[in-house]
């Protein structure tokens, strides 16, 4: 695997990165480097930043970037609003997808698609093309059309709301696509549909950085890295033998490693 | 039909409706006695009866206080300082549209409404108020071969004086309120609408109120009778030019529907609000009121209110016929310095009556925004039931939003439900619509959309894609 993409440049490149949210700083130097293709996983204890840098990356405006700097595609993306990310293929997986009453679950997808495709310079789908995009996607997260006309999220059970998201990773098909605890809250047979569907949309051109506590994810989608997170800091990295050991061990293990460098 | 051209317009510009029209008008001067009364009837050469009832409703007028129980704060009005007449110069009689002066034509063109043979609109039938007179109403003809009247309140007046003497004042009376007792003694026009006994009104009634000068007030009266069996859906939208100081726009609508018959009365209202200092705007004090007095009646009212510095305005049922159904359905939007205190009466006095009550307020800027709702049950109103529901949405964090709701109930063997919720458009939502691709400002009006979705619903479906644009359109930068 790591051959396979030594040649390609990154297609998201995160250094030194320290952010703040409300002056408490929250992440203290994270670097990370993803190549078209590969998959990253990282892992670490509630509170350790790893929620926080995805939304960061996504552009999430109650965060600070206060030294350091994100790139996607070689350009530094630190001016770009938040959807201006997403039409250029910046991929949010949310561990809570928020529900909104009163917005159909379809018109939104469809908004969303399009404005991915105009960025792409696709023609837009009117409602009759897009009902025939979704429903074949649909499939790939065994999710019921009877899901497009709710509202978005709304009175959907945990897995259905972590399905969803899945779908629209399928529709935007994003460069990037960080999964911020998609594992989480899902019995053994919704992780299976949910890790099935983002291995299906998995390609090589697309990066993906999966979020999480569990190795039973890792089982399904084996990543070519693992970075174990601690106080703002990516304190190790390793290949994907290293969740085992985590597994094995806890996080105490990780302790010895912490290298503050401040 | 009026809305698409409407949209178009809307979208491109915040307020596009703020042209004045230059054209020699007729106006009376400044001041209200009743020598201003007599001459306003003198001008229209109405019968004694009429002359009478305006004269009844001036002394009572003057004995009246101006209402404050409103959560709404403005200066005084001078009442003495307004102009009560103001028409434009035209021929003494036009018998053709031909003859209409072409500035006015071209007035009602720019605001979507052509009225012209050629240009007209196909499936709804105008009539057109500029200030305190009727241009025009189209389709009259074509009406009238199904026996519907529609023409000017003046006009019906002369021709119709029949069923003018025995409704006028007769949901809303003279007496009613300060607004509908100011109105009654110096209305200028308005829209008519007579529909006869089985007749189900072969297109859409709508009237277009226009308030072109700057100094005179708009006190138009629309009457809407149904016979027994017939129906009809009547639309209203209003503007008015962007002046710097307040007008004064005091209307009164009389809805009569009898043995099953159902109106249906859906408004537009994007009046000029004021600039972002809450300098200029209408003051916009609106009775509207339906009587419901055949058994199995319906009245549905659906408003859309957008405009106005201040909204002071109860469409209203009085439910007196047998299982006979009031509605009201209402999306009330404040920006900036606006100020809305509306909301509705439902007053259940025959058995088995039903009401529904859906209101949606939306708060932005610095702005308030009211709901305040009557619901009654009187003693004979067995087997009534009720059901309202009031939504409010704040946008930014220095608006406001407040609910009134009044139930008063002397019948137990009826039905009252009230809900009531306020949210807030949460930094979360908004970031994960964004995080979708989604555009700031197509996010916030996804979302007003979503929370405006029942009451758009009842509109008529042009209406109701106006509706959203226009919205969209008045939120603009209001949030962040």
């Amino acid at each position: 695997m790591q051959s396979k993409t030594k040649e390609l440049d990154p297609i998201l490149e995160v250094n030194n990165l320290f952010a703040s949210t409300e002056d408490l700083p929250i992440l203290k130097g994270v670097n990370i480097s993803v190549k078209p293709g590969e998959i990253h996983a990282i892992m670490g204890r509630n509170g350790c930043g790893k929620s926080t840098l995805s939304k960061i990356i996504a552009g999430h405006p109650s965060y600070k970037i206060t030294k350091g700097e994100i790139k996607f595609s070689g350009q530094n993306i630190q001016s770009l609003e938040p959807e201006e990310r997403a039409q250029s293929g910046i991929f949010l997986g949310f561990q809570y997808p928020i529900e909104i009453p009163g917005v159909s679950n379809l018109e939104f997808l469809r908004v969303a698609t399009n404005a991915r495709r105009k960025f792409l310079k696709k023609e837009e789908l009117d409602t009759f093309d897009f009902e025939d995009l979704v429903k074949e996607k649909l499939d790939l997260v065994k999710m019921d059309s009877a899901f497009l006309s709710r509202s978005i999220n709304q009175g959907f059970s945990g897995g259905e709301k972590k399905r969803n998201e899945i779908l629209q990773m399928a529709l935007l098909e994003p460069r990037i696509a960080i999964l911020d605890e998609t594992d989480s809250g899902l019995d053994i047979d919704a992780l299976r549909i949910v890790a099935s569907g983002i291995k299906k949309i998995s390609n090589e051109q697309t990066g993906i950085i999966l979020i999480t506590h569990y190795q039973r994810l890792l089982d399904e989608i084996k990543p070519d890295y693992v970075h174990v997170m601690s106080d703002g800091q990516i304190i190790k990295t390793g290949e994907s033998d290293l969740a085992l050991e985590l597994e094995k061990h806890g996080y105490e293990w990780t302790d010895n490693f912490s290298r503050h460098s401040k | 039909m009026v809305s698409e051209n409407l949209v178009k317009d809307v979208v491109s510009e915040p307020y596009k409706y703020g042209f004045v029209t230059d054209i020699e008008t007729e106006k009376i001067s400044k001041g209200l006695n009743e020598d201003t009364i007599r001459l306003i009837s003198n001008k229209k050469e109405e019968p004694e009866y009429l002359l009478n009832f305006r004269l009844n409703a001036f002394k009572k007028w003057q004995k009246m206080v101006e209402p404050n129980w409103a959560d709404l704060g403005y200066k005084n009005i001078d009442y003495q300082d307004i102009i009560y007449y103001s028409a434009p110069k035209q021929k003494e009689k036009i018998s053709s549209l031909d003859e209409v002066d072409p500035k006015l034509l071209e007035t009602f063109d720019k605001l979507g409404i052509p009225l012209t043979e050629q240009k007209k609109l196909t499936n709804v039938a105008v009539d057109a108020v500029f200030d305190s007179v009727s241009i025009a109403t189209t389709f009259r003809k074509e009406l009238a071969e199904h026996g519907v009247i529609f023409c000017s309140i003046s006009e019906a007046v002369k021709d119709h004086s029949d069923l003018i003497e025995k409704y006028l004042g007769s949901v809303v009376p003279a007496n009613d309120n300060y607004f509908a007792a100011l109105n009654s003694a110096v209305f200028s026009d308005g829209s008519f609408v007579y529909i006869p006994k089985g007749v189900t009104c072969p297109m859409d009634l709508s009237s277009y109120f226009r308030i072109n000068s700057g100094d005179s007030g708009q006190f138009e009266r629309t009457l809407i009778i149904a016979e027994e069996s017939s129906s009809v859906s009547y639309l209203e939208g209003c503007t008015a030019p962007m002046f710097d100081t307040n007008t004064l726009h005091a209307a009164v609508v009389e809805l009569i529907a009898l043995d099953d018959a159902s109106i249906k009365y859906s408004t537009v209202q994007n009046w000029y609000a004021g600039n972002e200092e809450g300098v200029g705007g209408i003051f916009n004090f609106v009775t509207k009121r339906g009587k419901c007095l055949g058994k199995r009646s319906k009245i549905s009212w659906s408003q859309v209110e957008t405009g106005s510095a201040i909204t002071w305005k109860y469409p209203s049922c009085l439910l007196l016929g047998e299982e006979s159904v009031g509605e009201f359905y209402s999306v009330a939007l404040t920006n900036n310095l606006q100020q809305a205190d509306t909301g509705t009466k439902m007053i259940h006095i025959g058995p088995k009556t039903k009401s529904t009550i859906v209101s949606k307020g939306i708060s932005a800027g610095n702005s308030v925004n009211s709901y305040r709702g009557l619901v009654k049950m009187g003693s004979k109103a067995f087997g009534s039931r009720n059901y309202s529901q009031c939504d409010s949405m704040l946008i930014g964090d220095q608006a406001a939003a407040n609910t009134f709701p009044y139930i008063q109930s002397q019948q137990p063997n009826a039905e009252i439900e009230h809900e009531a919720s306020t949210c807030r458009i949460s930094e979360d939502q908004l970031f994960y619509l964004q995080s979708r691709g989604i555009e700031f400002e197509e996010a916030v009006s996804m979302m007003v959309s979503g929370f405006c979705r029942d009451v758009f619903n009842q509109l008529p479906m042009e209406f109701a894609a106006e509706a959203d644009k226009l919205l969209a359109l008045k939120l603009e930068g209001s949030v962040g």
